[in-house]
């Protein structure tokens, strides 16, 4: 009798706190689309000449000269 | 590659809001819609200062965290683009963000609001580089034509830079070094040239500090 008191409280606590688990509640988008990198260039005619899209290395180093050429100092002098 | 950053030298900015009409025309922003802007501090006041404000595509986007349904996602550049095909234009982000980045195209009697559309860096959206689809809903995608943002490209002063966050910042960290700061910004010496130390100083007239 005992025993089976303890069963079913045991049971009925570990019911209990399984109920208080909580739903994961983080929103999801059912459904997005991935983005090609841009390395590997625009189905466009309008691309820099001096750089061969799909060659993530010379992206890089275009767009690190590119950006380079926003320095004036190095520009004039 | 480091993470793609915008940085605007307020020294520098002259309130033109050449990155304004640029970002406009190369996107073909809608009217209302303001992808980027010029913002001013002290109007008409000694100390005024601009600077080009736009989406600032942040490490830890707050847009990002509070979008109910999850329509952001991040390049390997580290530029913050967004799904208009996910996006219900409830305007959370607009909340969240600190910069007024999110804007939201309205129109007709009611003002119905659109879906959200903010600075890309010109990296376009989801659809592929360069087509038609990804051109009408967020612009040109400049990154994946090798290019810079426009915005940045065609700054006239040079105030506002873009691209590389270790190639921005060693320009900026140049640029500072070379001009100081303080009073040490302005002046006839810093456009014109200081003597040489040593030398006696101009008495050309017109000459100032």
């Amino acid at each position: 009798m005992m025993l089976r008191t303890t069963t079913l409280l045991v049971s009925a606590l570990v019911l209990g706190l399984a109920a208080c688990a909580d739903a994961e509640q983080t929103a999801k988008a059912a459904y997005k689309k991935s983005d090609t990198p841009a390395w590997q260039g625009a189905a466009n005619p309008y691309g820099v000449a001096d750089w061969k899209p799909s060659d993530q290395a010379a992206w890089e180093q275009q767009l690190r000269r590119r950006a380079a050429g926003q320095d004036e100092y190095s520009r004039v002098n | 590659m480091a993470r793609m950053k915008f940085i605007c030298d307020a020294e520098r900015c002259i309130e033109c809001n050449g990155c304004v009409t640029a970002c406009k025309a190369e996107h073909d922003v809608p009217w209302g819609v303001n992808r980027r802007r010029v913002v001013t501090m002290n109007d008409g006041q000694p100390g005024e200062r601009s600077i080009s404000v736009a989406c600032m595509h942040c490490s830890d986007a707050p847009c990002m965290a509070v979008c109910p349904v999850d329509c952001f996602y991040r390049t390997d550049e580290g530029v913050v683009l967004h799904d208009k095909d996910i996006c219900i234009g409830c305007g959370y982000c607009s909340y969240a963000c600190p910069f007024g980045a999110p804007q939201f195209p309205a129109n007709g009697t009611f003002g119905l609001r659109g879906k959200m559309d903010k600075c890309t860096f010109c990296a376009g959206g989801p659809e592929a580089s360069g087509s038609q689809a990804e051109n009408e809903k967020y612009g040109r995608n400049r990154l994946a034509e090798g290019k810079l943002p426009a915005c940045a490209e065609m700054c006239s002063t040079k105030a506002l830079l873009g691209g590389d966050g270790d190639v921005v910042a060693d320009i900026f960290r140049t640029r500072v070094l070379t001009r100081g700061k303080g009073s040490e910004v302005w002046g006839w010496g810093t456009a014109y040239g200081r003597p040489a130390q040593g030398t006696a100083p101009s008495t050309q007239e017109g000459t100032k500090s």
